[in-house]
């Protein structure tokens, strides 16, 4: 019965035996078969129906005039603009988090598996990644307006009326994205420096290189690729976010640049905006526009983002899945 | 300065920095504790633990603390949450319900059952279905699915038998956990089909040698193996739902109902809202300060129970590295 010997990726040809024969089989095996091949399908038809019926609509309604206007406060749907602030908005804010995540997280992930010492802090960080990973985006939105209202972070966002400090800006937002997009970054650059053979550090350090040296000549380019995934994986996860913005990027129709003295573009960073899923948000039934078709042609170019990380994870994963089968393929989804 | 950096680095330095990125991530975990539960403390003053509990309109309740102006008297501050606690532990349990078999057979039929081909898709699409952002699915979901029921499922009598307690919307427990269950579907799937892979060959063939087919060995030697994979799986997948905000609250209706199983079949389209839904839907009051405590009081509850899950996920799937299972 050579069929069940299954490593993966490369399985051998499967052998008619007895017992391979469905025929055979006892009516409840019969029965979970049937349904594992359901439920495998399930998905596929549900994804499929996701993308095709999100595709339909949006071919439907967006347009390039609704790409790149502006969006304007008026009464009538026509008068209301489309959604270029919003989509400038994901991609300033994708640019914050991920300025902010990335060296933070690769930083850990060297400091975890090079050095580690002493043992039980090295428990303790990866705990509390892992608590910030199953942290639910509200509260790390919540977390964010309470630690930029405190007077010290004044400098960061936007000044309302009387000089209260509004805690709502990019910086602010992009900040608390950052804490989105850390664990995925983290556990790629993490699984990467675990999977170096030991021998290639042995022969840094054989030629005398300090540990050092040897993250920065030998590791670090070595786990590029799972760098990349990384990083992919936290902007996905980025441009998905809707309650951090919601809450913590002001959600005003236009990007709000504040008045400031300093360097240029910090009034930018520093002002409010929005980004296609909470314009999304807005302009569906449950929030206050209710526009559905904008929604749709926002939700549309979205998902075309998406589906490009998604291609691009699998892309920078080629290379590695060879080495490492089909784990590297899996891995990132949570 | 710049030349510090650019020469070679002792290694002292480097471990010493570098640990110091690894600090900060903890430090900003106590610091959200910290935060949130000071803002929380107004709510645990003057309600003790017992705002965790049942008593008056809920609804009443946040209104009176929306309405009261900078300096609230202390009955603004009276509390009784438990509706919105049970609709979420009511959406979870029953998104996690669902989604279990699904994820589970879906593993099975990736990693065990799919040909060749078959599997690689089967992973791009289990990753796409990940990827999806939760205010897409809210879209589907409300301007789909909730139309739907409202239409084809939810009978007059149903409509009938709640008139002047709840409103049949269609928005409501049933559309909120179909979409939930399919969120969190892709997050069991990818932890199930890790441990799936990191069995070993041998026990499979192990089976196979004594005689049994393909799904007998699965269930008989594979699952059992991957038990703890299983139950990190559902604590993992319970904590992305509890915390799922933007989509429920566009789904459920968000209205301060309990769904009632006294009410049979219709409870399931009755309307709900949930600790984070309803974080989402008053955020714009914070201004007011007993509301503030509220919500930040939500969110310390979403927090403690994010972090015994993380931990748990986390202690459970320790003894799986065994296996070189990186999940």
């Amino acid at each position: 019965m050579s069929t069940l010997v299954s490593q993966p990726g490369e399985r051998p040809a499967r052998t008619r035996g007895r017992g391979s024969s469905i025929r055979t089989w006892r009516l409840s095996d019969a029965l979970v078969l049937v349904a594992a091949w359901g439920a495998g399908l399930t998905l596929c038809v549900v994804v499929a129906a996701v993308v095709i019926y999100m595709g339909v609509r949006g071919v439907e309604y967006v347009s390039p005039a609704l790409v790149f206007s502006r969006p304007a406060a008026g009464l009538a749907q026509n008068q209301t603009g489309g959604f270029l602030d919003p989509l400038l908005g994901t991609l300033l804010l994708t640019a914050v988090a991920v300025a902010v995540a990335a060296p933070l997280a690769i930083c850990s992930a060297l400091w975890l598996v090079e050095y580690g010492r002493p043992r039980w802090l090295t428990r303790v960080v990866e705990s509390a990644i892992e608590i910030v990973a199953g942290t639910p985006d509200i509260v790390i939105a919540f977390v964010g307006l309470a630690l930029f209202q405190l007077h010290l972070f004044a400098w960061v966002s936007e000044v309302g009326e009387g000089g209260g400090v509004t805690g709502k800006s990019f910086l602010a937002a992009g900040t608390m994205m950052s804490l989105i997009a850390l664990p995925p970054i983290f556990v790629a650059v993490r699984n990467g420096l675990q999977g170096v053979p030991a021998h290639m550090r042995e022969a840094a350090f054989a030629l005398g290189k300090t540990r050092i040296a040897t993250i920065r000549r030998v590791l670090v380019p070595s786990v590029r690729t799972n760098i990349a995934t990384g990083v992919t994986l936290g902007v996905s996860r980025i441009i998905a976010d809707t309650a951090i913005v919601v809450v913590l990027l002001g959600d005003t129709l236009r990007i709000e640049p504040q008045a400031h003295g300093g360097l240029p573009g910090l009034g930018v960073l520093k002002g409010t905006g929005s980004s296609l899923t909470s314009y999304i948000y807005d302009n569906s039934p449950a929030g206050e526009a209710g526009a559905p078709q904008k929604a749709y042609a926002a939700a549309f170019v979205l998902l075309l983002f998406v589906l490009a990380l998604n291609l691009l994870v699998e892309r920078i994963g080629r290379a590695q899945a060879r080495s490492s089968g089909f784990v590297a393929a899996v891995e990132g989804i949570v | 300065m710049l030349a510090r950096l650019r020469n070679p680095w002792p290694d002292r330095r480097a471990e010493r920095t570098l640990g110091a990125a690894a600090l900060f991530a903890c430090l900003c975990v106590l610091g959200m504790i910290v935060l949130v539960a000071q803002r929380a403390w107004p709510i645990f003053a003057h309600n003790g633990l017992s705002w965790l509990g049942s008593g008056g309109s809920l609804k009443v309740q946040i209104e009176t603390m929306l309405n009261t102006s900078a300096n609230p008297p202390a009955s603004a501050y009276h509390l009784r949450a438990w509706p919105i606690i049970y609709g979420t532990l009511l959406v979870t349990a029953l998104a996690v319900l669902v989604a279990l078999p699904l994820a589970l057979l879906s593993s099975i039929f990736i990693v065990e059952l799919a040909p060749i081909p078959m599997r690689r898709t089967m992973v791009r699409v289990v990753r796409l279905l990940a990827s999806v952002p939760s205010v897409v699915w809210g879209l589907i979901g409300i301007l789909v699915l909730v139309p739907f029921v409202d239409q084809h499922l939810i009978t007059n009598s149903e409509r009938t038998s709640l008139q002047g307690t709840a409103q049949l919307t269609g928005a409501g427990l049933a559309p909120t956990v179909l979409v939930l269950a399919l969120m969190i579907t892709p997050i069991m799937v990818a932890l199930i089909c890790d441990a799936l892979v990191a069995v070993p060959a041998a026990w499979r063939e192990g089976a196979a040698a004594l005689g049994v087919n393909r799904l007998r060995a699965i269930r008989a030697v594979t699952l059992r193996a991957i038990r703890p994979a299983i139950v990190a799986a559902v604590v993992l997948a319970t904590a992305r739902a509890l915390g799922e905000a933007i989509m429920v609250s566009m789904v459920s209706g968000s209205v301060f109902f309990s769904p009632r199983p006294g009410d049979g079949l219709a409870s399931l389209f009755e309307p709900l809202r949930t600790l984070a839904s309803t974080i989402v839907d008053y955020h714009e009051g914070i201004s007011a300060p007993a509301l503030s405590a509220t919500l930040y009081a939500f969110a310390l509850l979403l927090l403690f129970s994010a972090f015994v899950l993380s931990i748990g996920g986390y202690l459970i799937k320790l003894p799986l590295r065994k296996y070189q299972v990186r999940a």
